[in-house]
């Protein structure tokens, strides 16, 4: 039985693709400056993606605990990049970071405060001083991700839809003209017409086995971006939690969870003999928290290959020396989580192991967070530059509030004016061939154990710890798993195919996951987040930045000296 | 022989009869139901269906279902060495096996669709 496949067109003025926070607030941006605005999300609006999972810190010079300057928090910023920051991005980041928190205020995220008001800002690794403000407990993520449902709601005429897989930018003449895809609940086609379209799809910690974000960060916006012709920038810099929980068994927690208890209560990061060993790594730690991510991860993957790590491959981390009413004070009512996964922390450690986290490279903007493709924006995770080699802890969050206002302000702006790309069915048939298509014969390869095939060896080879073997593995492995894959999806249009969605992701996956390698073979050098073996030095000639780009021949890298490097302290 | 779960688990889609599938995976203390749902996926059949996007965080609020005629969120039900059955919401439309319509209704694609040509 052969049906005609099903297709639904729609038609809009700012098309944003994916509704975390860079979406939503991009939503509630370009709706403000007077445009049509469609938000989309491949899973349920404002639930998926990494900001409802953020359980963490906010950075922000906000000066409520000491004086503060957005300069200072730039500079640091700068410092913790490594000398590859878009000073540009980076800048626009940190003075804006402060109004975003306010609004967020006046929209009643509950932000934990003093009992005189101010609010709390906590010292978060890389910062000069307490900067980073909070919702207790553990509830950061939730209370923005909830705030800006709310307020994206009260624009009545955002159009909202979830559970709306985008496959394929489509682009006529250079310029993008909206998307294709398909809906996962009915397995129809969808087409949209759109003037101006946003990428806010976050960041590709799926790509890896041990990750710390949700099932749909896969990478898709960068995909799309390629595939429509857009450069990204800074690939080879993916971001490992450095303590993410490995061990006992937790459930029903976020795994990077331990780090807002560490600054504040400074949890003891110890080896199998039970030395603390992050002094022994270039970083005296003087009791306080203060190592980088990067330089966390490091110690920690070099005590375990050491032969120093714990029974399930990490190391420990320790609350024991902290008094059980200051743990009780500290913690509230994880605590009572915590024993209900059977883990008291005043009589035992925890393991911990880096686990993919963020990625600081991404889509290329210029500072209207526009790509080279003509009304094709990029917001939140799924921008690369601003943080260079290594993002300073709690930036993630002002990132996706601020470039997604600037980014909805900027395609209204683009979509309210006169002349716009005209939707072209033509443009889309490649896309279209996908969407429609009938499989060819039976499903051969489980697409599901392909993905995991995939992260296991993006773990493995292109890790935090790199080097020209194993990253030339690893481009092999991917070339075989594309194969597998084949050149079509399994089946055709159906209701929530789970098979099927797989068939899109890994696609994306792939992709990305090349340039990741690919970025990661070419710099030869150790810088940030991004550290070879073979080249474990800094290179001094090269705070440059890597651009990469899809020609027909498949994946291509430009090497640029960017003018915004090196980095220089802007703080007075 | 090492513990086994047991995941009874009602198939098909809308409109259709549904069937019971049976499968077993291999236990480990301390884990949960969506990591058995997710290894099943893994290694034998790639076309079950189930919502989830956070995995373990338990903030995605999206892997509602039945187990054992009892509302979980399955990141948060532990797997046990037995049999579990699993069933999708009952009072959401059904799409496919452990899914249902929980998507707010103006949030859905069929608000606004019309057939294109």
């Amino acid at each position: 039985m052969k049906n005609e496949p099903e297709r639904t067109h729609l038609e809009t003025g700012v098309l944003i693709v994916g509704s975390g926070g860079a979406g939503m607030s991009a939503a509630i941006a370009a709706h403000d400056a007077g445009a049509d605005v469609m938000l989309l999300d491949r899973s349920l609006i404002g639930r998926g993606g990494a900001t409802v999972m953020a359980q963490m810190t906010v950075a922000a010079a906000m000066g409520e605990e000491v004086p503060d300057d957005w300069r200072n928090h730039f500079a640091d910023t700068l410092k913790a990049g490594r000398g590859l920051c878009d000073q540009r991005l980076a800048a626009m980041l940190c003075e804006d970071a402060p109004a975003v928190i306010r609004q967020m205020d006046e929209w009643r995220v509950g932000w934990a405060r003093h009992a005189d008001g101010r609010l709390r800002q906590t010292e978060a690794p890389g910062h000069d001083r307490p900067r980073c403000v909070y919702v207790d407990f553990l509830n950061t993520g939730p209370a923005i991700s909830r705030t800006l449902r709310a307020q994206v709601q009260r624009r009545s005429q955002i159009v909202r839809i979830g559970e709306l897989c985008i496959a394929d930018l489509v682009v006529a003449d250079g310029v993008v003209c909206g998307a294709a895809g398909f809906s996962v609940t009915d397995g129809r086609t969808v087409t949209i017409a759109a003037r101006a379209v946003i990428v806010a799809t976050g960041g590709l910690t799926r790509l890896y086995w041990r990750n710390s974000a949700s099932a749909n960060m896969g990478g898709d916006g960068y995909a799309l971006a390629l595939r429509a012709g857009a450069e990204l920038i800074d690939m080879e810099f993916v971001q490992f939690f450095p303590i993410g929980h490995l061990a006992p068994r937790l459930i029903g927690m976020d795994p990077i969870m331990w780090d807002p208890f560490r600054y504040k209560l400074g949890g003891h990061l110890l080896n199998a003999q039970g030395h603390e060993f992050i002094g022994d790594y270039d970083l005296i730690e003087s009791g306080r928290y203060r190592a980088t991510r990067d330089v966390a991860t490091y110690a920690i993957l070099k005590e375990i290959e050491a032969g120093r790590g714990s029974p399930a491959g990490g190391v420990y981390l320790s609350f024991q020396h902290v008094p059980e009413e200051t743990l009780r004070e500290a913690f509230g009512p994880v605590i009572d989580r915590l024993a209900a996964n059977g883990i008291d922390l005043t009589r035992q450690s925890v393991e911990v192991a880096p686990m993919a986290h963020y990625h600081m490279g991404g889509i290329r903007v210029s500072p209207s967070m526009e790509t080279r493709i003509a009304r094709l924006f990029a917001a939140g995770e799924a921008v690369g530059g601003a943080n260079g080699a290594n993002r300073l802890s709690g930036n993630a969050i002002p990132e996706a509030l601020v470039f997604g206002e600037h980014a909805g302000r900027a395609a209204a702006l683009c979509a309210r004016g006169e002349r716009a790309q005209a939707w072209r069915d033509a443009a889309a048939s490649n896309v279209r061939s996908l969407l429609d298509a009938e499989p060819a014969a039976e499903m051969t390869e489980n697409p599901a154990s392909l993905i995991a095939r995939l992260q296991m060896l993006m773990d493995k080879c292109a890790g935090p710890i790199r080097t020209e073997a194993g990253l030339k593995t690893a481009l092999a492995g991917i070339a075989e798993i594309k194969r597998a894959l084949g050149p079509a999806p399994p089946r055709a249009q159906r209701p929530f195919d789970a098979a099927r969605l797989d068939w899109f992701d890994l696609r994306n996956m792939l992709l990305v996951a090349e340039s990741v390698v690919r970025a990661g073979l070419a710099r030869r050098e150790s810088r940030g987040a991004h550290q070879r073996e073979d080249f474990p030095n800094l290179d001094v000639r090269l705070p440059v930045n890597q651009m990469v780009r899809l020609e027909t021949a498949g994946l291509a890298i430009d090497t640029v000296a960017s003018a915004h490097c090196p980095a220089r302290s802007a703080a007075q | 022989m090492n513990p086994v779960a047991t995941l009874l688990i009602r198939r098909g889609q809308k409109g259709e009869e549904p069937s019971w599938s049976r499968f077993d995976v291999a236990y480990q203390p301390g884990q949960s139901v969506l990591d058995g749902l997710r290894r099943i996926r893994i290694e034998t059949d790639p076309d079950l269906a189930f919502r989830y996007s956070c995995i373990n965080a338990n903030a995605c609020k999206e892997c509602l279902m039945l187990l054992d005629g009892k509302v979980v969120y399955a990141c948060t039900a532990r797997l046990e060495p037995r049999e579990m059955r699993l069933e999708p919401l009952a009072n959401k439309s059904h799409i496919r096996d452990l899914v249902t319509e929980i998507a707010a209704p103006d949030e859905r694609l069929t608000r606004l669709a019309r057939p294109a040509g």
